[in-house]
């Protein structure tokens, strides 16, 4: 019995990438703050590229508390549905042309964040990893950390209660 | 309460993220602040039902927190977020404005605590709640 030559890295990352692209590029909000992701196998580092609009304070200046905190809700609630998502696509549960076709999952809804302002957002790109310290079948906790220019130099953290979507396995319920 | 409203909204307006949101000041004063947010379909966070993501609600509590902290008497100058703890009570209902309220209940020589609301057209069920500490003063 001959066993299945793997994939090529071609077929794996486009599949991979078109997931993650078709995830976040379904939310107004996420384009409108201008959040991407970056992809290194399944894990995911957010990436809130510096606009001028994202300024609260015009006089330090400094990117808007508000926005911050979005972008470590954002990059937790991307991060926790990607984590249910990549088995499903990797095993094929899922389909690709489902998500790029829009039928995408359900995505976690906050049941609350708890965001730590450590310093000023300095008016560069921000970058936000996320951590699913429990991953229940109905609820979720998160902690994510935000730095600009030093990984060890945290600007923001928060962690946050999330409630799973109930029909996640089934892609346009 | 609704003290140097154009003062107030002119201030609003030179925060360049609040200007894009299109916060409005509705009253501000002692240490209270009402700020309103129009919906907006960029601010979509579920495309299927059009509900309004997270993150913009956040935005709308903090800078009432900050405003409200700001308008204490005796504070002067800027004031920064501590920390800010969000609870989610339910979906904005899509169409509808945002109204967030922040009282400022307690504050010492550095610190300001503030506790919000914000809803949608239904005063009566709180879209999310929120309390959080500001910096008073420098630093």
């Amino acid at each position: 019995m001959a066993r299945k030559p793997p994939e090529s890295v071609q077929v794996v990352k486009q599949r991979r990438d078109a997931a993650l692209a078709a995830l976040v590029q379904g939310v107004p909000y996420i384009r409108f703050l201008n959040i991407t992701f970056d992809r290194r196998g399944d894990e995911l580092t957010g990436v809130l590229n510096y606009q001028d609009m994202i300024i609260g304070n015009p006089i330090l200046p400094a990117i808007h508390g508000g926005v911050t905190a979005a972008f470590l809700e954002v990059t937790a609630i991307i991060t926790l549905s990607w984590s249910q998502l990549w088995p499903q696509v990797e095993s094929g549960a899922i389909a690709l042309s489902d998500l790029t076709e829009g039928r995408l999952p359900k995505l976690p809804k906050t049941i609350d964040i708890t965001v730590d302002y450590l310093r000023s957002g300095l008016p560069r790109d921000a970058y936000a990893r996320a951590i699913v310290s429990r991953a229940g079948r109905r609820y979720a906790s998160v902690r994510v950390e935000a730095w600009q220019d030093n990984r060890s130099r945290l600007f923001a953290q928060a962690t946050g209660h999330f409630r799973m979507p109930q029909d996640g396995a089934s892609p346009g319920a | 309460m609704t003290e140097l409203p154009k003062q107030a909204q002119q201030f609003i307006d030179a925060l360049p993220h609040a200007k894009a949101l299109g916060l409005q000041i509705v009253s501000l004063g002692g240490g209270e602040a009402v700020l309103t947010m129009p919906y907006d379909e960029k601010l979509v966070g579920d495309p299927k039902s059009g509900v309004i993501h997270g993150g913009a609600i956040s935005t709308v509590i903090d800078t009432c927190c900050g405003a409200a902290v700001m308008s204490n008497p005796g504070v002067a100058g800027a004031s920064a977020t501590l920390d800010l703890r969000i609870d989610y009570m339910r979906a904005a209902t899509p169409g509808q404005s945002i109204t967030a309220r922040a009282h400022c209940y307690h504050i010492t020589r550095t610190v300001a605590f503030v506790r919000a609301t914000a809803t949608d057209d239904d005063s009566g069920r709180p879209v999310a709640t929120a309390s959080g500490a500001f910096t008073v003063g420098a630093g």
